[in-house]
């Protein structure tokens, strides 16, 4: 694959916690606890978790909506921490954002034209008749007739505002887009539509997207690499045939089996919970894996020590003591 | 399946109407099916589709200008629609219970989570309040809350999604109801928290030996939970059958169209995924003939005449004029190309 337009370089991001009387710091939710990972240009990268594992925070770092704490993110080979004001505001246009829930991030009160032209007027980008025509061929672009301009976000279904959310994430011809469940609140049927008019969009202007979700089917047929998050910590990272077929993670294995599939015969077959119990505490992660308290195989190394992430082949890490695959550094020893 | 047992529910041509400022929605219109003792039947469809309103006309709450206009409820023999409303209330949260899929919505916040399992055996079985607490922690014990005791003083809000949902399924079942309507209880949840909540659903199942109505739009979750699955488009069912005969030996367009519109496992980057051209017909006025003729590949002149009628044999029926012939079903991935 081509270079990495972006890379995470041991990004921690906590949110303190304060005491109501004094207002001090007395704790802090780490909600993302030393992310790395590389993102080839033209690449899609996808990231899943459950709730509360942090993707959403990651994603949002990336678009610059969030500052980590600490760590530093690299995007077309210069660090963002370290850009001036006005630098920093250019480089936002190359990065941008798709939401999750279309019936939440459109402004009721706005015309879909005015939606889209938005970011266009807030980069002071063109003149007001290109920006005409940029929404309209925006418009075009993503499937929404001529006239969608003059009508407001009420008037479209989940879908089709999906579609506006993308023309305006387009707006500003964008090099990467972070797409936070973008098909999470839509139908089967209409959530097909979408995918196959984002991969449409991506080849056609060379699109790098980082697609965060929970289901796992849906990123597993968007993406060419995958990063698996828990409480905070990458678990694994790989090619999507990598992560889903030679899984090294119990916890990875054990989220891509409890996915429900449309099969009578594998469903009633299948053995129940796989993972048990609760996710714990991001205000006090386990100590040791943090994913020790649910893991089948865990075992007193787990509760003390934290497992590195090794390689399990040429893209693939996985941070397990007890891996499902044998990692790569004692296959050759062998 | 429901063979010589008597059905806990029939429903026989429901029709339900949704009034607006402007216009009248025809949510449901002329739906039958009937669920026997102990059996789960999959409603599935996809937002829009009616199966949420069948759902609420259960159980008789339907929103303010909804109503049923026509048709029949029974809930072992007795006609729901027909009842006056204190006699509904007597039914509601006793014979049958149900499931919502935001616990955080359908759960009191100013009550505690004891007091909201109790509440169903307080008002129907005039339980102490004593006794029903008694009886709530081991409910709260049944749908695996762990030390229960201790949680019955908790509020809603003390909990997480996963636990909420056992905490209303605890209320649900809390007067052993005959029928179970469960409207998307895994649909909020993380997918192993899903997988914990079905699984649990199929043991209570076992357990309590109840008819339960699993609302839901996901294929996968029926596929392992339903003994039957009834397909809803627009209003209407369109496809009935066992679990096995409707994923393996799909007949209406509609579904075949839904089934592979899933990504599947297999489903290789490469190739484009299935998808359904356009939207869901507007209800207020809705076509005439098949519902689902406007978005098929396969439709003709005569899929616009009238609404086609149920064919095939009672364990498989579907309503549609093109259906899919045996040797192509989708069930295994196979290629049908429109």
């Amino acid at each position: 694959m081509s270079e990495n337009i972006l890379e995470l370089r041991d990004i921690v991001k906590e949110y303190p916690v304060t005491s109501r009387v004094l207002q001090r710091r007395i704790a802090a939710v780490h909600a993302v606890s030393g992310v790395s990972l590389q993102v080839p240009e033209g690449a899609t990268f996808g990231l899943v978790g459950e709730s509360g594992c942090g993707k959403t925070t990651v994603g949002r770092m990336i678009v610059g909506l969030e500052r980590p704490t600490s760590g530093s993110i690299v995007f077309e080979g210069r660090e963002l921490g370290k850009l001036g004001l006005r630098e920093r505001r250019r480089v936002q246009r190359q990065r941008q954002l798709v939401f999750q829930d279309p019936y939440a991030s459109l402004d009721p009160r706005m015309r879909v034209g005015a939606i889209v032209r938005e970011p266009l007027a807030v980069q002071r980008m063109f003149s007001r008749s290109e920006r005409t025509a940029t929404v309209r061929r925006l418009l075009d672009e993503v499937g929404l007739p001529r006239d969608a301009a003059n009508r407001y976000p009420h008037e479209f279904s989940g879908g089709q505002r999906q579609r506006i959310g993308l023309a305006r994430a387009l707006a500003l011809n964008p090099r990467l887009i972070v797409a936070d469940e973008p098909v999470s609140a839509l139908d089967v049927s209409i959530r097909s539509q979408v995918l196959n008019l984002m991969r449409e969009l991506q080849s056609r202007h060379r699109l790098t997207y980082v697609v965060i979700s929970h289901d796992l089917t849906v990123v597993r047929y968007v993406s060419d690499l995958i990063g698996v998050m828990y409480l905070g910590k990458l678990v694994e990272a790989g090619t999507s045939e990598e992560v889903y077929e030679r899984s090294a993670h119990p916890y990875t294995a054990a989220l891509i089996a409890t996915i429900p599939l449309p099969d009578p015969a594998y469903e009633r077959a299948k053995t129940h919970t796989a993972i048990r119990g609760e996710l714990p505490s991001a205000i006090e992660p386990p100590r040791g894996c943090r994913f020790h308290t649910r893991c089948p195989h865990a075992q007193d190394l787990c509760r003390e020590v934290e497992p590195p992430l090794r390689a399990f082949g040429p893209n693939h890490v996985a941070a397990c003591h007890f891996p499902l695959q044998e990692p790569v550094e004692e296959k050759t020893a062998a | 399946m429901t063979g010589e047992q008597a059905p806990v529910l029939e429903v026989e041509e429901l029709q339900v109407d949704i009034a607006l400022r402007r216009s009248t929605v025809h949510a449901v219109d002329g739906v039958s099916f009937s669920i026997g003792p102990g059996e789960t039947v999959g409603l599935v469809g996809e937002s829009g589709c009616g199966k949420t309103t069948i759902g609420l006309a259960l159980m008789q709450l339907l929103p303010v200008g909804g109503s049923i206009v026509g048709g029949a409820i029974r809930l072992e023999g007795r006609d729901v629609a027909a009842l006056p409303e204190d006699e509904v209330r007597k039914l509601r949260g006793d014979r049958i219970g149900i499931v919502f899929q935001d616990p955080l919505t359908s759960l009191n916040p100013t009550m505690t989570i004891g007091a909201q399992v109790a509440e169903p055996l307080v008002i129907h079985r005039g339980a102490s309040m004593r006794v029903a607490r008694g009886r709530a922690a081991e409910l709260l014990e049944l749908v695996g809350l762990p030390s229960p005791t201790k949680q019955l003083d908790r509020f809603p809000h003390q909990l997480s999604g996963g636990m909420r949902q056992r905490v209303s399924l605890a209320t649900a079942l809390a007067c052993e109801p005959a029928l179970l309507v469960a409207d998307e209880p895994t649909t909020a949840l993380d997918v192993t928290t899903q997988d914990q909540i079905l699984e649990l659903l199929a043991r209570l199942r076992a357990e309590i030996g109840m008819a339960v109505l699993l609302i839901t739009h996901d294929l996968g979750v029926v596929a392992g939970q339903a003994d039957r699955v009834l397909v809803m488009y627009a209003g209407k069912l369109v496809e009935a059958g066992t679990t096995n005969r409707i994923f393996y030996e799909t007949r209406h367009r509609y579904t075949e169209a839904l089934l592979r519109s899933i990504p599947r496992m297999t489903t290789s980057r490469e190739e484009a995924l299935y998808s359904i051209p356009g939207q869901p017909p507007d209800l207020s006025r809705p076509p005439r003939g098949c519902r689902f003729a406007a978005r098929c590949a396969y439709s003709t002149e005569e899929c616009l005449a009238e609404v086609p009628p149920f064919v095939g044999p009672p364990e498989h029926v579907h309503a549609c004029v093109h259906p899919v012939e045996q040797a192509t079903a989708v069930g295994s991935q196979s290629q049908v190309a429109p």
